[in-house]
């Protein structure tokens, strides 16, 4: 298993005296589809702001592709094939979905019309959008901009902050029926969730954070079987909490 | 009234391009700059002092009373304002955005900033009014009742030919794109590879260059003085809040209602209160349309 991403005793937060993530690992390898469970304020969201260097590591490291990414610019994550569809504020409102699409391949000029083309193929809805202000679509069209404009920088590795947040549930299940397809084009995939059985049915592994604090690793279908994810999710928390 | 009205365009379009200038920084860095008075009155002083190391006076095409001289003044100017303001980017306000400054922050160091720049300028140049060159303005007439000196037609269409050249920036180009990008959510800019550093440089380039243009056509047809552009900024400033904070299109139109207003104030013997008269004017509009004429609600 070749990891494409490695996320080591990351420590990380807003604020250097209250660090968010304790001390976090994850590992991706190059096809899966990973997904980091865990309730409000486990720190999912500061992990990929993390790797994406939105969010300050204070110790421990990411790597990517082999590179040591911990402390890089954001903008250069990008180019380097590190795509990330934030869970709020996704798209441009002001621009067309035209406009946004090109954004996510701004620094290849020359790939744009292919790249448009393969996501159009995915999203075809999006073509009768094009001139369109992104503001003005409904969530499920936006969450398809969001991600199109992600892969139209032909990235190694998406990441996703709850792609399935605010949607309806069969509007949800045609998301991540869509990452499947993504993965299946070649393209790794880590997704942060709170709609645990619908994102661990389309994943490989899955990590499950609380407080911070990785708790619990393991395959999909072992997450989906544990009781400890069970009790997770009924908000009994507190026994993973000093587990 | 017609003559009121179009002598009001004329002045809108020189504080529509140094309010253009306010409106990005506000968009892109988030903060009131205080200091493009002085970036206007650099400009002004930049296009002096090339016109006089040239020696030619400002020249003269046609029945314009300044030609290429002035014109090609204004470039080197454009170039030399540029590099001030980057330099003092790169020593002030970088630092501070680097270390999270509060808004309030950098509106206090923009106020700075133009104090210290009014003092440069005035222990460079002298505090006393300076001419480019004197030149007795003989006016034609456009249309019954419209008498129009030819530079000041001249004024107008630079400054739309600027606005347009701006909006075919901003929408048919690749930074002019990250600009907008940038305005509406900067850390999503950052998500999709847009480096900002280099976005705000544009940003202050481009605001740089039509507040310097400002400055020059001021100076030409006023005159230059060290405080005239903190002069301008009350105006420039309204225009932009009028025309929709952050819409540069908006802050055109802004422009042209402070303009004409200020001077049909001028028209009915109000010549005294037209400031008063044009944000009074200004006030009662933002109570309708808090948002400003272009703005776009939150």
């Amino acid at each position: 298993m070749t990891a494409i991403l490695e996320v080591r005793d990351v420590v990380a937060g807003y604020a250097p005296t209250l660090p968010i993530l304790q001390g976090v690992t994850v590992e991706v390898a190059a096809g899966e589809i990973v997904t980091v469970l865990g309730p409000n304020g486990a720190g999912k969201s500061t992990l990929i702001k993390a790797i994406v260097g939105l969010v300050p590591i204070s110790a421990g490291s990411a790597v990517f592709s082999g590179r040591d990414i911990t402390g890089a610019r954001t903008h250069e994550l990008v180019r380097e094939g590190l795509a990330y569809v934030p869970q709020t504020e996704n798209v441009f409102a002001r621009l067309s979905v035209e406009e946004n699409l090109a954004l996510g391949a701004d620094f290849e000029r020359d790939a744009i019309a292919e790249r448009r083309a393969k996501v159009l193929e995915l999203f075809p809805d999006l073509a009768r959008l094009g001139q369109l202000a992104a503001g003005k679509l409904s969530g499920g069209q936006r969450q398809m901009v969001a991600v199109g404009r992600a892969l139209m920088s032909s990235p190694k590795l998406l990441m996703l902050d709850e792609p399935s947040a605010g949607l309806s549930p069969k509007l949800a299940q045609v998301v991540f029926g869509q990452l499947r397809r993504i993965r299946d084009a070649g393209v790794t995939i880590l997704i942060v969730e709170q709609n645990a059985k619908a994102a661990l049915g389309i994943s490989d592994r899955g990590y499950v954070l609380a407080e911070g604090r990785e708790r619990i690793h393991g395959s999909a279908a072992e997450l989906l079987d544990s009781p400890e994810i069970g009790e997770l999710y009924l908000g009994a928390k507190s026994r993973l909490a000093r587990a | 009234m017609i003559q009121f009205v179009a002598d009001g365009i004329v002045f809108a379009a020189i504080i529509s391009l140094g309010a253009i200038g306010l409106s990005m920084i506000y968009n892109i860095l988030r903060f009131a700059n205080f200091a493009q008075g002085e970036i206007v009155a650099a400009g002004a002083y930049f296009s002096l002092a090339v016109v006089a190391l040239m020696g030619a006076g400002v020249g003269a095409i046609g029945p314009l009373a300044f030609g290429w001289p002035l014109l090609v003044s204004i470039g080197f100017a454009i170039v030399a304002t540029c590099g001030v303001v980057l330099v003092v980017d790169w020593l002030l306000f970088r630092q501070l955005r680097d270390k999270n400054a509060s808004r309030i922050t950098l509106i206090m160091a923009a106020f700075g900033v133009s104090l210290m720049g009014r003092n440069i300028i005035t222990l460079l140049a002298g505090g006393d009014p300076i001419n480019y060159a004197f030149f007795i303005p003989r006016s034609v007439e456009i249309l019954p009742g419209l008498r129009l000196v030819p530079d000041d037609l001249a004024i107008i269409a630079i400054t739309v030919v600027a606005v347009l050249a701006l909006h075919l920036f901003l929408t048919r180009t690749t930074m002019g794109r990250w600009m907008r990008a940038t305005a509406e959510n900067p850390t999503l800019a950052q998500i999709n590879g847009i480096d900002t550093r280099v976005v705000i440089r544009w940003t202050w380039i481009v605001g740089t260059g039509l507040a310097t243009i400002a400055g020059a056509l001021q100076g030409h047809i006023v005159e230059l003085r060290p405080e005239m552009g903190f002069s301008l900024l009350l105006p420039m400033f309204a225009a932009l809040i009028l025309g929709g904070v952050g819409n540069v299109y908006g802050t055109v139109l802004g422009a042209v209602f402070i303009g004409v207003v200020q001077s049909l104030a001028v028209a009915i013997g109000l010549s005294a209160y037209r400031e008063a008269v044009a944000f009074l004017l200004m006030l009662a509009v933002l109570l309708v349309r808090p948002q400003g004429l272009l703005g776009a609600r939150d």
